[in-house]
């Protein structure tokens, strides 16, 4: 049965701590964090995938998980009490391992650009791979984001829906006991 | 309902009734729990409790009540769960390690004997000497009973 691990040792601290990580993430693009040291995550969810939902998701929060996540449902459901959803426009949270289009989830409304949904994306990992180039808002200069396994499509993907902004998609990259986050504010090149 | 769900509902509405010095006394007795791992909890937490009112049985809510819950994965691979009144960790920890060891085919027919049946007759009786006690002052509202009945064929 899938809901035969458990979530956080200490949940109130331990959210806490995956809360803070992934606010600093959000303030400063493509900087990492640790999430989820010490959390036996489900098939087939990494640590820092666990964490972030176990932190982010709840009864309020719809979420669509890419098919090849969905090993992971019961224990979701279970300790988040999060319902799954099977229409991805509706999720307050998508969980991929690929990239979805982008242009599925919701961006939000112009009344309320805050409605929009949140990837979180899990990828092999950090610091290998064609280096991405960060500029924007939390960032005095641009930065420089490497990731391992980062879907061909992505840039292309981020800058259409980039011009979307104020509305769009912030997203959470997550590998291993490692997340970063890239706002929807960002301007991502290559390079 | 198949019988199996409806066993284990029984013996976990048994154990959600039962103190932890009674459900202690009667592990005691019986054979080892297996280890365990705690999966969630126990923690504490409102639930909201729902009534039903009048004739017509309209569901309203009561009010908040104290819950703790309570899950466990024992050696063997079961899952228990409890949720019990109060704040009381261990019982609820007691309460859904029993409940995991009872789904265990090697260990259910002795905790049944040793555990369920005895915990069952305590709570029975206590039932029965509370039921025999309002039963000496009971009155019968006849118009009340009535008026019940106008509302059902009404409804």
């Amino acid at each position: 049965m899938s809901i035969a691990l458990p979530g956080f040792a200490d949940p109130v601290r331990d959210a806490q701590g995956c809360f803070r990580a992934v606010l600093e993430a959000m303030a400063t693009p493509g900087s990492l964090h640790a999430a989820g040291t010490g959390l036996r995550a489900p098939e087939p969810l990494d640590p820092a995938t666990a964490a972030v939902l176990l932190t982010l998701a709840d009864a309020d929060t719809p979420l669509w998980l890419a098919p090849d996540c969905l090993p992971a449902r019961d224990w979701i459901s279970f300790h988040c009490g999060a319902s799954v959803s099977d229409d991805i426009a509706r999720a307050a949270f998508a969980v991929a391992r690929a990239l979805p289009d982008l242009a599925h989830l919701h961006a939000g409304s112009d009344e309320a650009p805050e409605d929009s949904a949140t990837l979180i994306l899990q990828v092999r990992g950090f610091g290998a791979g064609k280096p991405l180039r960060l500029a924007g808002p939390g960032l005095a200069a641009p930065a420089a984001l490497t990731i391992d396994g980062i879907p061909e499509n992505f840039v292309a993907a981020w800058q259409d829906s980039h011009t979307l902004y104020p509305l769009g998609i912030d997203m959470i990259l997550c590998a291993g006991t490692t997340l970063a986050a890239l706002p929807r504010s960002v301007r991502i090149t290559e390079g | 309902m198949p019988a199996e769900i409806a066993e284990r509902r029984r013996w976990m509405s048994i154990l959600a009734r039962a103190s932890a010095e009674a459900m202690e006394s009667c592990i005691h007795a019986s054979v080892p729990l297996p280890d365990y791992i705690r999966l969630r909890g126990p923690e504490t937490g409102l639930v909201m409790t729902r009534g039903r009112t009048g004739g017509g049985g309209a569901p309203f809510n009561l009010g908040e009540m104290t819950v703790t819950r309570c899950s466990v994965r024992s050696a063997g691979g079961q899952i228990g769960h409890a949720y019990v009144a109060g704040r009381e960790a261990r019982r609820a920890e007691l309460a859904a390690r029993l409940d995991a060891g009872l789904q265990d085919p090697l260990l259910r027919e002795a905790l049944q004997r040793d555990v369920i049946e005895p915990l069952a007759q305590a709570q029975q009786a206590a039932r029965e000497k509370v039921a025999r006690r309002a039963a000496a002052t009971r009155v019968e509202f006849f118009t009340m009973a009535t008026m019940r009945t106008d509302d059902r064929s009404r409804a």
